[in-house]
């Protein structure tokens, strides 16, 4: 009789447990971020492994997605004859939605789980212990490059994805089903508001990029050292940060859309 | 991987990213507006303004001249006050230039369109247009249609 | 760090070159290579573990454990498997706190110190994990200069003479541009042991040294072990359960079972006078003290019950 319950309390106490640990050590990142100042290189060479060999999936992404967008839209909106509207469809899709979304949804795939493997294999191979014993601290050699890198990389990426996405609803739009190439620019410009909805979607995707950083180097980190709690860990990064970034974009769209 | 090499990748990475964000702002969106600011401001009072927003388009022959820059109620004049700001090439409108509210297609959205008139003063900062015409709002219409109709 | 204490530190590096017949004279003189951080009178105890208790999961692992290093000898440190020898030295080095009792090293208690000393005091610190811990996206190279870079600025020039001179000191000078995933399990521990000794510590705690290596490439860290800790002045600790490697080269043995030192005396003195549980221990009896069966009830009832 008591035995579920037993269980339902030991694992919401484990979960606050985490949640505890995490902060603490989103403390101490923060409290060593000055390294990412004096150390620059450390975090370009971060910025190469985690925004660098993201290009690639996040281009070819974003291209794609701006192309179904196009066609989908497109279909959509000559049913209204307002095919000249898809221009606005496309570019505010993308630039409020799912440029921040997708573009963390894919880096948390790409670089997140490729940080947390790799942390949590210096862990393993008692790399990070190492280290503590020749008097280097591993959180600022190891994870505030990191953490910066991810948190610096997130906003770029996004940006670039949106910039290709909207290249590629342009090509089947204007390029293939014949949208005037004007009206898709002049409506996209109408539409789309700088403040309300550029920023907001750069202000999105540094939310996103610093708690996906975030969960990655933590769970790196916090991996239990055996094969197995890696691929565990590195299961949980993904997971973790694909619902905490589809939970915070419905709160970030709350607060920043809410007032229309 | 030389560290050289590293270096010069993830300088064009952030550049990319960079003249993303510049794309974002300059094609994509309406930054453009925000900065040419140059212009001249006038305003107008309309009975009713329908769904007209803030930075609507103000067009001249359906050209686009200026954009709406304020809306607020008038409480004296139990009017709608719309302030609109024309760039400062389009310094040739007459002063009895007529502001009429339309709407872009059956669904779309609203804006300002300015017919001139004949005189030879013309608007410039801070005049107000006299002549305008509200926005046509469908209910209105059809009740007026209705009570038309029963008359007859 | 200053520049000067990188030439000392030099200085350090001429002295073990020395032929072997002044070395002999040179260790047994008290090397003094920093500044001390206490202005204690330097006894020769360098470490002393005080009532130690620590557990982990509840399940206790030293239960008032004490023992004392004598500075610039080899201490080996022996017990079973799971007697928390590993544990030992991360106590040791600060990385995990006692429940109970002190650890001081160099006069110095380790578990009251803010981050900053007790980073100060790892410095002067080397370990030798079992893995070797090299960084794996380091070339060998590389990995030796890992410390020297991130402690001191060094001139890129002294820097490399100073890495290849740790790697010649333990033979591989020659694999300086191998990444640690080409290195056979004895290679990547001796490039351990020279980053260990990088930053010339006072002492270097090995961990289970002689573990999974080849008969060749065991005697090499064995003599290793030997010839650093006699030219270098160091303080070695040696955590094992390899008896006969470790008895070969330490000059102080402590065995560890249960939580508590068992027995403890020069190797020749164990012979001797040691307890029939370390007479089992250090000969590998199977049975003894430490019964060959885990606690069952009675084989024939319990052969019996099952029909």
């Amino acid at each position: 009789m008591l035995g579920p319950l037993q269980r339902l309390g030991r694992w919401g106490l484990g979960v606050f447990e985490r949640l505890g640990r995490g902060h603490l050590f989103l403390l101490r990142i923060l409290l060593s971020l000055g390294v990412a100042v004096t150390r620059p290189r450390l975090v370009i060479k971060e910025l190469y492994s985690v925004g660098v060999l993201s290009l690639l999936i996040i281009a070819v992404s974003g291209l794609f997605v701006g192309m179904v967008l196009g066609y989908q839209g497109y279909i959509t909106l000559v049913k209204f004859g307002a095919e000249e509207a898809l221009g606005s469809v496309v570019a505010l899709s993308l630039v409020r939605e799912l440029g921040p979304v997708v573009t963390a949804l894919l880096f948390a795939g790409r670089a997140g789980s490729a940080l947390t493997a790799e942390i949590g294999l210096m862990k393993t191979t008692e790399q990070l212990s190492g280290m503590e014993m020749m008097a280097v601290d591993p959180v600022k050699r190891v994870i505030v490059p990191r953490f910066v890198a991810a948190f610096i990389s997130l906003p770029l990426l996004a940006a670039i994805f949106s910039a290709v996405a909207v290249m590629g609803g342009y090509f089947i739009g204007v390029g293939l089903l014949g949208v005037d190439a004007g009206s898709y620019w002049s409506q996209m410009q109408a539409n789309v508001d700088f403040y309300k909805d550029v920023m907001n979607g750069i202000i999105k995707s540094l939310v996103f990029g610093f708690v996906v950083a975030w969960i990655a180097v933590f769970e790196g980190h916090d991996t239990v050292p055996t094969s197995e709690g890696m691929s565990r860990s590195t299961t949980r990064t993904v997971v973790h940060s694909a619902l905490a970034v589809l939970a915070l974009d419905f709160i970030l769209t709350g607060l920043m859309f809410g007032d229309i | 991987m030389t560290t050289r090499t590293i270096e010069i990748a993830v300088g064009i990475f952030v550049a990319l990213g960079l003249a993303g964000l510049f794309m974002l702002a300059m094609q994509v969106s309406n930054i453009s507006e925000y900065r040419n600011t140059d212009g001249y401001t006038v305003h107008a009072y309309f009975n009713n303004i329908g769904g007209l927003k803030v930075r609507a388009p103000v067009t001249v022959s359906g050209v686009r001249v200026g954009r709406v820059t304020a809306i607020r109620y008038d409480p004296e004049r139990y009017q709608a006050r719309v302030e609109m700001t024309i760039s400062a090439n389009h310094d040739y409108l007459p002063a009895d230039t007529q502001a009429s509210i339309y709407t872009a297609g059956l669904l779309g959205e609203q804006y300002i369109a300015l017919e001139p008139g004949g005189e030879d003063d013309v608007l410039v900062h801070g005049s107000e247009i006299y002549y305008t015409q509200s926005a046509f709002v469908l209910e209105e219409i059809i009740g007026r249609i209705m009570v038309n109709m029963t008359t007859h | 760090m200053t520049p000067h204490r990188g030439r000392l530190r030099l200085a350090g590096f001429v002295r073990r070159e020395t032929p072997p017949s002044a070395r002999a004279g040179i260790a047994h003189r008290p090397v003094q290579r920093f500044p001390p951080i206490d202005t204690q009178p330097h006894n020769d105890t360098l470490v002393e573990i005080r009532d130690l208790h620590f557990s982990r999961g509840g399940r206790p692992i030293f239960k008032g454990l004490s023992l004392k290093i004598p500075r610039g000898s080899i201490t080996a440190i022996m017990g079973p498997s799971g007697t928390g020898k590993t544990t030992l030295l991360k106590l040791i080095g600060g990385q995990l706190k006692p429940e109970r009792g002190q650890i001081l090293v160099d006069g110095v208690d380790v578990h009251r110190q803010g981050l900053a000393d007790l980073y100060r005091l790892r410095r002067r610190m080397g370990m030798l994990f079992q893995s070797g811990a090299l960084l794996t996206d380091l070339s060998v190279f590389e990995n030796v200069a890992f410390p020297l870079r991130e402690h001191c600025k060094l001139p890129e020039r002294l820097l490399r003479t100073l890495v290849l001179m740790k790697l010649e000191s333990v033979g591989l000078r020659g694999a300086r541009d191998l990444m640690p995933s080409e290195l056979s399990g004895g290679m990547a521990r001796r490039v351990a042991l020279a980053r260990a000794i990088a930053l010339d510590p006072m002492m270097i705690m090995y961990d289970e040294p002689f573990t999974g290596l080849d008969p060749i490439t065991m005697g090499v860290i064995v003599s290793l072990i030997k010839r650093l800790n006699d030219a270098l002045g160091l303080t070695s600790i040696l955590v094992s359960h390899d008896v006969q490697e470790a008895s070969s080269i330490a000059d102080y043995l402590y065995l560890i079972s249960d939580g508590q030192v068992v027995d403890a005396g020069t190797p020749d003195e164990l012979e001797t006078i040691a307890s029939e549980w370390s007479h089992q221990f250090l000969k590998g009896l199977p049975d003894g003290p430490v019964p060959f069966h885990y606690p069952a009830p009675d084989y024939l009832t319990d052969l019996t019950e099952g029909r």
